[in-house]
């Protein structure tokens, strides 16, 4: 078989890197030790950062994409996929990861955007895209730019999963009401929501986003975990929530195993027992404005 | 071929893309059955009973493995004495031997892996593949692909893509490099259902 006869980047491929990513936990690491400690949980991928967001949100400042010294030590340090965040609209920070080898890039409101009308051509490129969004519009028309995976935006560092809760109802209740509605209807409402009437169609078609859709945003233990699982998850994002809380390693597999056993709360019970304090979270109604990160990006 | 009907074949359902794999094998089965027993998710031992095969999704393969043991289902895998469908982490677990001391595989087909065998995500691939034993190539989508370096004796190679092998036949087990569960070709389901 000659090289020109494989096709790269497809969406095919794309999705399907997602896909393989259900059930899982994703993890934010900022360094190669919490890369390992993070597979060695049972992580199915590390995010790599310069800080995770509850730092981000305590420096201030302009956040951008790591240091591509740190993000080669964390591809060395680790077999399972590594994402990479760029901020929104930041073409160049992605070709850069993807330069690297990152597995995925995470287009993120977590940094600061570095444009506030365009996200970034994600079709232009061979490696997949996650993206955040709060409701239905907003992820489908990160779909519709070409990401390959949705995760609700929550609020990052925070460790108060109250934000990923709503964005999780509202993706999933908005796509049960358009099951309910009459075509005509369908298109209406893709009007309003701004989004491809054709993709409006396909989630009511499948009962579900057409891509994976894992959740993200201030998930701090492993009940939260469960809890967004219930919610329709494909999986999680935990940021700051691990290596944050008091025994990191015990946080990380105890996340993990909350996923598998999401249906099982003696089990939940008996894997929360003992794991010290969780990260240290945030009243979201108490955060200024200008601070707050879901806001970014529409 | 008969007692077609009767045929029941769970999927390992602690990480990885489990429904797309319940998904296919219930497409495959419903062509060759108006009534079957409907495909089930494997969480536990206890939901081995009875399986006659057993699909082990695509997936992170460490992230598998450690579940397999904390869910203490090591044992009841060896056990298991069903047809094995393999896809991606699923072959890396089924093999004997992987070159990687983060997989602790299961040892149920002879033969040894390499993981990630064309690189990372960006070298991932779709594919027109020849595999011997079927009439036309079979499309094949290939995420951070494992191969066979190695085949123990009793196993055939069907396709091999260097650097190595990507379709295994031990019978009754299958193991496969790629995904067909991602698409709608149902051939290689057919072929494990067959040597069931």
């Amino acid at each position: 078989m000659k090289l020109e006869e494989l096709r790269f980047g497809t969406d095919l491929v794309k999705r399907g890197f997602a896909s393989m990513q259900k059930g899982g936990v994703i993890m934010d690491v900022v360094n190669a030790e919490q890369a390992r400690i993070a597979e060695q949980a049972g992580a199915v991928a590390v995010m790599a950062l310069e800080r995770v967001p509850a730092e981000i949100r305590k420096a201030g400042g302009v956040a951008r994409m790591a240091d591509p010294l740190k993000v080669a030590e964390i591809i060395e340090a680790v077999s399972i996929p590594v994402m990479g965040k760029v901020r929104i609209g930041h073409t160049v920070e992605a070709q850069i990861l993807e330069s690297l080898g990152v597995d995925m890039i995470d287009e993120s409101e977590v940094l600061t955007p570095a444009d506030e009308e365009y996200h970034i051509d994600k079709t232009a490129f061979t490696v997949p895209f996650v993206c955040g969004a709060r409701n239905l519009g907003e992820a489908l028309r990160r779909i519709d730019e070409g990401a390959a995976m949705v995760r609700t935006k929550g609020e990052a560092g925070t460790g108060n999963v109250v934000e990923a809760v709503r964005h999780m109802r509202a993706i999933m209740g908005e796509i049960r009401q358009l099951q309910g509605m009459s075509r005509q209807e369908r298109v209406e409402r893709a009007r309003v929501i701004e989004a491809p009437a054709h993709l409006v169609e396909e989630c009511a078609e499948l009962g579900r986003l057409p891509v994976v859709n894992f959740s993200a945003g201030g998930i701090a233990t492993p009940a939260d975990a469960a809890l967004m699982m219930h919610l329709g998850a494909d999986g999680v994002f935990v940021g700051s929530g691990i290596f944050l809380s008091e025994h990191p390693e015990r946080m990380a597999r105890a996340i993990v195993e909350s996923v598998d056993h999401r249906d099982d709360p003696a089990r939940i019970a008996e894997i929360s027992k003992g794991l010290g304090e969780a990260m240290r979270g945030l009243d979201i109604h108490a955060i200024p404005e200008s601070e707050v990160l879901r806001f970014r990006g529409r | 071929m008969g007692g077609d009907g009767d045929l029941r074949i769970g999927v390992l359902a602690l990480q990885g893309d489990v429904s797309e794999h319940v998904t296919a094998f219930e497409a495959a089965l419903d062509a060759r059955s108006e009534h079957h027993a409907p495909v089930v998710a494997v969480r536990r031992a206890e939901d081995l009973a009875g399986l006659e095969g057993l699909a082990v999704p695509g997936g992170e393969s460490t992230a598998i493995s450690r579940l397999i043991d904390k869910n203490r289902m090591r044992r009841p895998l060896l056990e298991f004495g069903g047809g094995i469908f393999a896809t991606c982490a699923g072959m890396v677990l089924a093999a004997s031997e992987v070159h990687d001391p983060r997989v602790d595989p299961l040892g149920l087909i002879e033969m040894t892996i390499e993981r990630n065998a064309f690189g990372r995500q960006r070298e991932s691939f779709e594919c027109d593949l020849p595999v011997n034993g079927l009439s036309h190539p079979f499309h094949a989508v290939f995420i951070r692909p494992p191969v066979a370096s190695r085949i123990g004796p009793g196993a055939r190679g069907l396709a091999v893509l260097e650097p190595g092998t990507v379709v295994v036949r031990k019978e009754p087990h299958l193991a496969l490099s790629f995904h067909p569960e991602l698409g709608t070709d149902l051939r290689l389901h057919h072929l494990f259902l067959d040597g069931l």
